[in-house]
């Protein structure tokens, strides 16, 4: 299990993998505080990215932190609760 | 009264050439796109030839976005959608979302990426499934991601009547326009050259198992032994007549008429359903059989479909009486989207004043057709009857008037 902590780089990746880019966003500027909304990535694009997350890094995430996810901050900040959980227990 | 409705933009996928012009440079010379399938190893498979679409990169024309959640035939469609809207020079940005509607027809959906899928289920278990697995596959993909791309809102859905489709979406669309909606983009595209579409296509028992591409798909040649498969189709803009002439637009033809029907319970031994369908679409346009220039023929290359269309044929025509085509021999039959190609191969023929021909074949000589071969022929296309049959039992048949034929 991988359990170093997920990055915003590791989310970009896996956003563009799972669910490509919207052509007028650009992904290499600051987006950490952004709506995943605004940067074009709706809910089925998520779902895929939340299930390529549980898949590389051996965790299942709750459907009530993908909802209230909304930004790529709280979602890093969900996914590496999640990871600091796993290596402490 | 009814409205006149009218094609005023292409936009072609075909295995014989990657947009209007190469397909029809390709098709008035009577060139064929019929090879050995390169998307998967059919060498296991009694079927091993197709018609695929050339050169076609979906990442030169669509965005990253799209890539993930679309199979091959939604990707085509996209593109050919998009070829069809700048033919008909229509900006969907500058138009109303509730005058814009997508009418499309599908055959089997998107099978490659639904295969895909269902090989990451069983091979590798559920959380490998994408997302997009949820809507990727289904029937009505084309229509809803075109709408969604060109944020369409009118009328929309889906006509699944296998090869028929590509007729009844047009008529759908005709029918959605003269109810009061500006603009419809409807023709199909249809493309399963996977493993999957393949044996379903074999079970069905019609397709050819000849290795050489210039004697696999003969329709109406005493050698017919069933049809190589094909991926591609036409994507077609339609509007009422009024419309394309206010916008200032070039309009290649109207949808003068258009018949339906279903054919007899198998074994009854009443006469098949197409001859009462092509009646049907002429009276609607108001035309006698002597005013259609050109049939653009089903052409099943099974022996007795081939002979079933051919007397419907002649029992309107008479022997003989009128030409036939089907320029499917260069491109495999595309399912949903070989009528919509045909319809656009019509158009093309009144433009340039061609019959575009029937390829490789040496016309069975009893069943009285005036069969295109060879080359294309010179003549003035004013009105064209393209036909359609679904497997099961579905006959469509559409009259096509040229914008320059009064």
């Amino acid at each position: 299990m991988n359990t170093q902590p997920f990055t915003i780089d590791d989310l970009k990746r896996i956003l563009l993998e799972g669910a490509g880019a919207d052509e007028s966003v650009d992904l290499d500027r600051d987006i950490l505080d952004t709506q995943f909304e605004q940067l074009g990535y709706e809910s089925l694009a998520l779902l895929e990215t939340s299930s390529r997350i549980e898949r590389e890094y051996g965790i299942t995430l709750s459907d009530t932190i993908l909802a209230d996810a909304t930004t790529p901050r709280l979602l890093l900040d969900a996914v590496n609760a999640h990871l600091a959980d796993g290596a402490a227990a | 009264m009814t409205v006149p409705v009218v094609i005023t933009g292409l936009g072609i996928a075909s295995p014989n050439g990657l947009g209007k012009e190469a397909y029809w440079a390709a098709t008035r010379a009577g060139r064929g796109g019929i090879g050995p399938v390169t998307r998967f190893d059919a060498s296991p498979y009694p079927a091993r030839l197709a018609g695929e679409v050339p050169g076609f990169a979906a990442e030169d024309h669509l965005p990253s976005r799209l890539l993930p959640q679309t199979d091959r035939m939604t990707r085509l469609a996209l593109v050919a959608a998009d070829w069809a809207l700048a033919d008909a020079g229509i900006k969907p940005e500058d138009t109303e979302a509730f005058d814009m509607g997508v009418v499309t027809a599908s055959s089997s959906g998107g099978f490659e990426f639904g295969q895909n899928e269902l090989r990451k289920l069983w091979a590798r278990g559920s959380q490998h499934v994408s997302a997009y697995q949820s809507f990727a596959w289904f029937y009505a993909v084309n229509s809803g991601q075109i709408s969604i791309r060109h944020g369409m809102k009118g009328p929309s859905g889906v006509l699944v009547s296998d090869q028929a489709g590509g007729l009844d979406a047009v008529a759908h669309a005709r029918r959605q326009i003269r109810k009061g909606t500006r603009m419809i983009v409807s023709g199909s595209v249809d493309a399963s050259v996977c493993p999957w579409g393949w044996v379903a296509q074999l079970a069905g028992g019609r397709l050819s198992t000849q290795d050489d591409p210039d004697r696999a798909y003969l329709p109406f040649d005493a050698r017919a032994a069933g049809h190589v498969a094909g991926e591609g189709g036409a994507i077609l803009i339609m509007e009422r007549a009024e419309d394309a002439r206010e916008r200032g637009a070039r309009v290649y033809g109207e949808v003068a008429g258009y018949g339906a029907t279903f054919d007899p319970r198998p074994g009854s031994g009443r006469e098949p359903a197409l001859r009462r369908a092509i009646e049907l679409a002429l009276a609607e346009a108001g035309c006698a059989p002597g005013d259609i220039d050109v049939v653009f023929a089903d052409a099943a290359a099974v022996p007795e479909l081939d002979r079933a269309e051919a007397d419907a044929i002649s029992a309107v025509f008479g022997p003989g009486g009128v030409p036939v085509t089907a320029p499917k021999t260069m491109t495999g039959r595309l399912y949903s989207g070989a009528a919509p190609l045909d319809l656009a191969a019509a158009l093309l023929a009144m433009e340039s004043g061609l019959i575009p021909p029937t390829t490789n074949v040496d016309p069975d000589p009893s069943l009285g057709l005036d069969l295109v071969t060879g080359a294309a022929r010179p003549a003035r296309v004013g009105t064209a009857l393209v036909l359609a049959r679904g497997y099961g039992g579905f006959n469509s048949a559409a009259v096509l008037r040229s914008s320059l034929s009064d």
